[in-house]
């Protein structure tokens, strides 16, 4: 398989009157084409730092990042990003929200405003196209936020911490559903997390970041037999403990 | 649309029957407020000379609109009221948007706009005159000037406290300044500016009578002047009317 996104080198410091914060050092990884790359690492590490680079939002200070062996700036590809909350605008409807990327960018014309209604469809949203946001649970505005990055047809998916503001039992399904849209879309995705178990249940490879400023400290591939391949049986796999024991050991490791 | 249940019903019901009860009770304070205004008027209780009261009031509009001069006065003062409201908004949301588009602009005005907002306006009226002649434009000016500091004010830090991570989202779907400004900064702005559009029809009210007390031929605000110093005349009157019936009786 073909190398998606690539990573060198990459350092980023935050500057403030108080002083500098040093989030990010020497970050190298890559990602493959159609891969579900998740990246874990405690709390302050950079994690939200290292996608907004990814996605473009704020620039590296130094390193380099390539998509499809083109700079970043360069290339053509398109990134979803989807931020740990929602963000649906209560002041729009459930379609006009999803649509709000399309509409930025002035391709919202007859033909995608189809494609969104099949979104809704498949997603199982199509009766809230004209309700608010406030009228949806949270795993439906999950949803809808995820049609919203998908509408814009990205070439690689960032996701920070898409499911932590939703309850456990609501944070399992909608782990489950939408990794699963993610895998039979095959798109390329990053994922962040603080739930080691989420990480095992839809990882294809996990990287694990040091504490602030982030390093990589290893990147463990996840491998399962076909028949538990589907994020809520993995939980249930004989493997599961034992990737679960691994990343516990090395997230305590202090070098 | 399905049929809504029975407890639907209901509940709309009494949520209806509660609007109802409550602009009925409103009604009716007003009604015992001007009732016992006029009772005491009548019972001598307070000198309706100088309060008046709510009988005599309604005669005198009668009488102002018999010549329709009331509502000459009510139409200057309405029109003034609105040209500076809508301008206070126009500048107001204007302004507003110029500081939170840019940091230095905002850093380098802000102690000024707090001066001129705590500036007294009334203070500020007879230079105004002054400045642009015994005219509407004077009042306007004038009402504009109460208004408008406080409303960039107020708009602008409501600005400020739009939620950076929903104009990362704008940013990462792509988007621009611009686009922040239409899509998450002004709808999100909404209910700020509705209820700051409040306040500024009040302050516009108070600015356009202050102007009119200086510099009109016509309005509320003359009107107000023009009564008090006929009232002045008529009340020194009465009170040397009094002060001799007193002198003879004893
Ligand atoms: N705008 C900023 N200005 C200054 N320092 C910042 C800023 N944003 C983040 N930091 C610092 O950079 C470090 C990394 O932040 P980041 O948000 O990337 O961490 P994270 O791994 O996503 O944390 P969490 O798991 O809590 O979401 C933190 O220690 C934080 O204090
Ligand atoms: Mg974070």
């Amino acid at each position: 398989m073909k190398t998606k996104l690539e990573v060198k080198g990459l350092c980023y410091s935050y500057h403030t009157m108080e002083g500098e914060t040093q989030a990010l050092l020497d970050i190298s990884f890559d990602v493959k084409d159609g891969e579900f790359f998740v990246i874990v690492g405690p709390s302050g590490c950079g994690k939200s730092t290292l996608l907004s680079l990814l996605s473009g939002l704020i620039k590296p200070e130094d390193g380099c990042i390539l998509i499809d062996g083109v700079p970043r700036e360069e290339s053509r590809a398109v990134m979803g990003y989807m931020l740990q909350r929602d963000h649906l605008f209560e002041w729009r409807s459930i379609f006009s929200n999803i649509s709000l990327g399309l509409e930025i960018q002035k391709r919202l014309d007859q033909e995608a405003k189809k494609d969104l209604a099949g979104m809704l469809d498949t997603y199982g949203l199509s009766q809230f196209r004209d309700a608010r946001p406030g009228q949806l649970s949270g795993g439906m505005r999950q949803r809808a936020a995820l049609i919203r990055t998908l509408a814009l047809k990205p070439d690689i998916l960032l996701l920070d911490e898409p499911f932590s503001a939703l309850d456990y039992q609501t944070r399992l399904e909608v782990g489950d559903d939408i990794s699963t849209i993610i895998r039979t879309q095959k798109k390329t995705a990053v994922l962040i997390t603080h739930d080691l178990s989420e990480a095992i249940s839809v990882a294809d490879r996990i990287l694990i970041l040091s504490s602030r400023p982030g390093r990589v400290k290893n990147v463990i591939p996840v491998t399962f037999a076909p028949e538990y391949d589907r994020p809520l049986a993995r939980r249930n796999a004989p493997e599961f403990s034992a990737y679960f024991n691994q990343l516990w050991k090395e997230l305590r490791d202090h070098d | 649309m399905t049929e809504p249940s029975l407890s639907q019903k209901e509940f709309i019901a009494k949520e209806k029957q509660h609007k109802k009860q409550v602009r009925i009770c409103r009604g009716m304070l007003l009604v015992l407020l001007l009732a016992l205004w006029e009772l005491c008027a009548e019972l001598g209780m307070i000198d309706s000379f100088i309060f008046s009261s709510p009988v005599k009031i309604w005669g005198c509009f009668v009488k102002m609109a018999g010549d329709g001069s009331i509502f000459l006065h009510i139409g200057i003062t309405l029109l003034e009221t609105l040209a500076s409201f809508f301008l206070v908004v126009v500048i107001g949301v204007g302004a507003a948007v110029a500081l939170w588009a840019s940091r230095s602009l905002s850093e380098i005005l802000e102690p000024y706009l707090v001066m001129m907002n705590s500036l007294p306006k009334s203070a500020l009226a007879p230079l105004l005159i002054v400045w642009l002649g015994n005219n509407m434009k004077t009042i306007v000016v004038a009402a504009v000037s109460v208004a408008v500091f406080g409303s960039i004010l107020t708009l602008h830090t409501g600005f400020a406290q739009t939620d950076p991570d929903k104009i990362r989202l704008i940013r990462s779907l792509g988007g621009t300044k611009k686009d922040i400004l239409t899509k998450v900064l002004i709808p999100s702005s909404v209910p700020l500016i509705i209820s700051n559009m409040k306040v500024n029809v009040g302050l516009c009210l108070v600015g356009v009578i202050i102007g009119e007390f200086l510099s009109a031929k016509a309005g509320l605000g003359y009107l107000i002047i023009y009564a008090s110093q006929v009232f002045s005349c008529e009340y020194r009157l009465i009170r040397k009317h009094r002060r001799k019936a007193n002198a003879q009786h004893f």
